[in-house]
């Protein structure tokens, strides 16, 4: 109980940290995004200084305070839940922005990494128990996908099954001329369908880290004394694959799952710009492209709680399945 | 004889090669008889084959290896015979362990260490006797600790929370689980200092006295041998040079490998640095 206190303290501490540095490092930044909306404006005609302070009071940059007190401001803003207004989606909040696209890039980004890893694991611990089989094959190929970049083999899948075969539609969420959102089966199966090839890629592209991995942790595992004694014990070979060798092998790959895990949120962009899926990647994509300040620093919060969360997750996680890392209260 | 009137293991011509580049002929013609409830020792430097000749027996042994000849043969106190190498598959699976069993060299890293002790010892229970009720299951698994000096309460421990005479004892008891007629101890004490290996020695003579199975004791430290063992098997490059009584094999060793072996101890009495010295001016006679 005391570890997962402390476990919880240095997280809340590293939180903070996350939290300040997304304050500090745009205003150390040369340039400021008041200036540039105004010398934008100054283009059309002249510009007066109420119209200037009207736009610092807009984007919360009232420089006329110090610093300190920017900073006390910002967080207690940041604990109530109020990140400010989008400029790209104007006059819509940022916490708004954000709470629309989120689930679409969890839902897609994070499923379609949890069903790599899953394939993934599953596989390599079969192919590194039957060394010699079919599967050992598999391998290259899926290192090969892994090392096209990414872009490219979605635009290629999405030719492919989207133009030229149309078994996939070629781009959004869901259909938005025939269904609404909502719980409803429609609406369901439509997100399912829209989201099955971008899933796919990111799955394609991703599995054959996860499949290498284990499987070659699962070769060398298969050397350690333990599994001879399983043998010797006359256990049945599915239990020696299970929980002698898999059960040790898989160790490190779930280390690397929770490093994937935290850039499900950053990694989306890409995907969600081929796709042009309506998740918090093209928002990102979006903000850069419009000088959106206080949604691209939603954005990142996001991203750092997600890498937070995620690790925090697995931390616990790794106390369970790996005795040995467990501290003795 | 005892042992030839009355043997639970008979390895006849047996040999052993790693299919390498060249072939290694790791086991050379071996034929030896194992008594019941007997203690025999097999002596003989690091690479000559002793843990190789375990594994065939065990049929553990994995490619390259391969039998090249000869049989092992297993006498069940049933009264049955069964040749290993006839064993495939399902029935090998079962064989293992319930009649034969075996204590690995460096136990530190046989056990897993990510599953409980307890889950270990019931593994053992849970495949070979499926039919156990959970609580009779339990109940043998903390017996089985307390036979070998470990507290119950450590069923619940890892392995990596167990000193390493802790962790043998542990496999010692697991070893004896399904009470075996055999046992297969691999240089079981090696890494272990010369206080708990005396302890863990006194409780094997001790559970074979009171059990009675019979013990292969693989080690290359002879005088610990002499000590165990009831009759003693040298080996040197793959084949046993010399066979015969713990005493016998003392007081008057047959073959010159025997004999240098039995010199390579140094004795306690005689004069500081004697054995260096002499050791050297033998070898040089020599």
């Amino acid at each position: 109980m005391r570890h997962l206190l402390q476990k919880l303290g240095f997280y809340l501490i590293a939180l903070w940290a996350a939290i300040s540095l997304n304050f500090f490092i745009p205003r150390w930044m040369p340039g400021n995004p008041v200036d540039i909306m105004l010398s934008k404006l100054a283009q059309r005609g002249p510009v007066t200084p109420e119209t200037r302070r009207a736009i610092e009071l807009l984007l919360g940059g009232d420089s006329s305070l110090p610093l300190w007190d920017q900073y006390w401001q910002y967080l207690g803003q940041v604990l109530g839940g109020d990140l400010g207004v989008s400029v790209a989606y104007f006059p819509t909040p940022v916490v708004q922005v954000i709470d629309q696209t989120l689930p679409w890039t969890i839902g897609l980004i994070g499923i379609s990494t949890v069903i790599s890893f899953l394939l993934g694991i599953g596989l390599g611990q079969l192919a590194g128990w039957k060394r010699g089989s079919w599967l050992d094959n598999v391998v290259p190929v899926t290192t090969m996908f892994q090392s096209v970049p990414y872009f490219w083999l979605a635009l290629i899948l999405l030719f492919a099954f989207g133009s030229v075969w149309q078994v996939f539609p070629l781009n959004g969420g869901y259909d938005v001329w025939e269904v609404s959102p909502g719980w409803s089966p429609e609406f369901i199966g439509s997100v399912l369908y829209y989201g099955t090839l971008p899933a796919l890629t990111i799955v394609i592209s991703s599995i054959g880290g996860w499949m290498l991995g284990m499987r070659n942790m699962m070769v060398s595992t298969l050397s350690e004394d333990y599994i001879v004694t399983a043998e010797a014990k006359g256990l049945k070979p599915r239990r020696i694959m299970t929980s002698y060798a898999a059960r040790n092998a898989v160790l490190p790959s779930v280390a690397g799952f929770a490093i994937s895990l935290g850039f499900v949120v950053a990694g989306s962009i890409v995907t969600e710009a081929v796709f042009s899926y309506p998740g918090i990647g093209s928002a990102l994509l979006q903000a850069v492209n419009s000088n959106d300040y206080a949604l691209m620093q939603g954005i990142f919060l996001v991203i750092t709680l997600s890498v937070l969360g995620a690790n925090l997750l697995v931390d616990l996680l790794y106390t369970v399945i790996d005795p040995r890392t467990r501290a003795r209260a | 004889m005892n042992h030839e009137q009355n043997p639970v293991l008979t390895i006849s011509d047996l040999s052993i090669d790693y299919l390498g580049e060249p072939t290694v002929h790791a086991v050379k013609n071996v034929s030896l008889t194992l008594g019941r409830g007997e203690i025999l020792g097999l002596a003989g430097e690091s690479g000559c084959g002793k843990t190789t000749l375990a594994y065939g027996v065990n049929r553990l042994l994995k490619p390259p290896a391969v039998i090249s000849s000869g049989h092992a043969v297993f006498h069940s106190r049933e009264g049955y015979s069964i040749d290993l190498a006839s064993l495939e598959g399902e029935d090998l699976r079962a064989f293992r362990w319930s009649r034969i069993s075996m204590v690995f060299q460096g136990a530190m890293n046989s056990l897993n260490p990510v599953i409980s002790i307890r889950a270990q010892l019931e593994d053992i229970f849970t495949t070979h006797r499926p039919d156990l009720p959970k609580r009779e299951r339990r109940r043998r698994c903390a017996e089985l600790l307390e036979r070998v000096g470990v507290d119950p309460s450590r069923l619940t421990s890892f392995p990596h929370e167990l000193s390493g005479g802790m962790r043998q004892r542990v496999m010692i008891a697991m070893a004896m689980a399904l009470d075996p007629q055999i046992m297969i101890m691999d240089e079981p004490t090696t890494a272990l200092d010369v206080v708990v290996q005396r302890e863990i020695l006194r409780e094997i003579t001790r559970l074979r006295a009171e059990l009675g199975f019979a013990v292969i004791f693989i080690t290359h430290d002879l005088p610990l041998l002499l000590e165990i063992s009831d009759r003693i098997a040298v080996m040197r490059a793959g084949e046993i040079v010399e066979l015969a009584d713990a005493g016998e094999l003392y007081t008057n060793p047959q073959h010159d490998y025997t004999k240098q072996l039995l010199a390579s101890f140094p004795s306690l009495t005689g004069d500081r640095g004697d054995f260096v010295r002499s050791g050297v001016k033998q070898e040089v006679a020599s």
